[in-house]
């Protein structure tokens, strides 16, 4: 019953992220959409033996979650509930990749190094679009979305997606609550319970999001989900995406971390 | 506020599980009225509201509003005119912010973004929360949430409230604050309750109903002092009509 109320609050609380203020939270929507996209895909760009050459783009995050003073807890914690996907993906290179491959002097065994990379390369991207949610919400990057031309019906499916992410958790709350205040001898749900219970919450959910579509229709829903419209992108907007686009692509193009190991052993001289 | 009447004609309507929840009801309701639908628990009252607003379609019979027959072609046009707060307001507010919430039905219209800011201010000061604007619909009480419904129906400017249990769930002081801010609309009113108290208050007319027909349509006061009239919708009188609880003295 605590996860589902804990998982509740978590979701609320990327939408109370987003209502800050700071120098982040005040820029459009699409330059902060735009700045990650192109971060994500150069980071995603290197290739698979990429790691060291990763570490510049730590940058990105960091300042991000330092100049819209986004908590770490929260991203944190969400983080966690992906980081076995990303594990899960990357972990079937060292069980199938028996090869090695020489760093910095160092024979290590390539499996491991492409899951590391994959580890790196997962996890930066998650965080930057985690903390793209937590400094625009989810009502902005539907915006910008459509000012990129992305075809209405995807921005409404993710939208509504996302709002019956709400309603599912609340009705499974309810109903394992119910549960809970009579099942007197048992912590948990009991096995035979299950199918009932997950059967109650779908239809209690359906039910739920039947009578939202009503009341989203009585005020002249009609298949587009109007936010309304975020100012233009001024210059400092620009300069943002311009900036963060400049420093990934010299992050991609230069190896900075061997560039300044370099300069400090004088191993390139 | 254009002139119209709300009418139903001979409705009927059956759930998919044969139950017949509205069984032959008709009634005219004049611009400006204030009226309250009263009945037990499962007389029909939301099904009729349901009806009145296209969410559902009458089996027979039909709903007009203001001269024009209420239909799938028009539907669109006819719910402008109405606004609809449903029993639970978690119902009606899903946004992320109340003002997003409020703004989300004149963003439908793709009405400009200024009128829609002006409409947002204007919905919220009537029912006295745009100190809420920015706040989170799930942070509120259960009286503001319920304001903050009626003003994400108000920003539409309808002609008619339709008002579905709008004090139920509420505290006292809630309430009476909720019975003030409707008490001074000068909409038409459709109201389902079993607070008969604010129906007494707020409404002028009341139709009684039980098994989905109507079964008086009278004047408020006359209607809810016919005691032999509630115990057969199996209601009882207003408390504020009922003798003192202690001394068993008649109300005067």
């Amino acid at each position: 019953m605590s996860n589902i109320v804990n998982a509740m609050y978590n979701i609320r609380q990327f939408d109370e992220l987003a209502r800050r203020d700071s120098l982040i939270h005040r820029m459009h929507p699409l330059a902060k959409l735009l700045a990650t996209l192109v971060y994500t895909v150069l980071l995603v760009s290197y290739d698979k033996y990429a790691t060291i050459a990763l570490l510049p783009f730590v940058f990105f995050p960091v300042y991000v979650a330092a100049a819209a003073k986004i908590p770490l807890e929260p991203l944190l914690k969400r983080l966690l509930y992906i980081e076995p996907m990303i594990v899960g993906i990357g972990l079937l290179n060292p069980l199938f990749d028996h090869g090695t491959v020489v760093v910095l002097g160092y024979a290590i065994s390539s499996g491991w190094l492409i899951f590391l990379s994959i580890f790196l390369k997962g996890t930066l991207a998650v965080t930057s679009a985690l903390l793209l949610i937590a400094t625009t919400g989810m009502d902005g990057v539907a915006l910008s979305l459509r000012k990129l031309m992305v075809p209405k019906i995807f921005v409404l499916q993710m939208m509504l997606t996302y709002r019956y992410i709400s309603v599912l958790l609340e009705e499974a709350a309810r109903t394992v609550q119910a549960y809970d205040l009579r099942a007197f001898s048992s912590q948990r749900l009991k096995r035979e319970v299950w199918g009932p219970l997950l059967g109650q919450i779908l239809i209690r959910t359906m039910d739920r999001a039947q009578r939202i579509y009503d009341a989203m229709c009585l005020r002249g829903f009609s298949g587009e989900y109007c936010i309304g419209k975020a100012a233009r992108p001024g210059w400092k907007d620009i300069i943002y995406v311009m900036t963060w686009g400049v420093l990934s692509a010299a992050f991609r193009g230069i190896n900075l971390p061997l560039w300044l190991g370099n300069l400090l052993t004088g191993a390139g001289k | 506020m254009s002139h119209h009447i709300t009418e139903g004609k001979d409705l009927f309507y059956a759930y998919p599980d044969g139950h017949q929840a509205v069984n032959g009801i008709s009634f005219r309701i004049h611009h400006g009225e204030s009226v309250g639908i009263i009945g037990a628990n499962g007389a029909g009252k939301s099904t009729l509201l349901m009806l009145l607003t296209g969410i559902l379609m009458p089996a027979n019979g039909e709903v007009i509003i203001g001269e024009v027959r209420l239909n799938k072609d028009n539907m669109a046009m006819i719910r402008q005119r109405l606004g609809m707060v449903f029993q639970n307001p978690d119902d009606q507010l899903f946004m992320t912010t109340v003002h997003d919430d409020v703004a989300f039905g004149p963003r439908n219209l793709k009405i400009d973004e200024p009128q829609v800011e002006q409409r947002v201010v204007s919905a919220l000061e009537q029912v006295g929360i745009l100190h809420l604007k920015d706040r989170a619909p799930f942070h509120l009480s259960a009286g503001e949430k319920r304001a903050a419904a009626i003003a994400s129906v108000l920003s539409l400017m309808p002609d008619i409230l339709i008002l579905d249990e709008p004090t139920s769930s509420l505290d006292p002081k809630s309430r009476r604050r909720l019975m003030k801010i409707l008490g001074g609309f000068e909409h038409t009113k459709i109201i389902t309750s079993h607070d008969l108290d604010m129906v007494l208050d707020i409404c002028q007319r009341v139709i009684v109903m039980k098994d989905g027909q109507a079964i008086a349509d009278g004047p408020a006061k006359g209607v809810l002092t016919n005691k032999v009239l509630m115990e057969e919708a199996g209601l009882e009188m207003p408390l504020s009509l009922q003798g003192c609880p202690v001394c068993g003295g008649e109300k005067t």
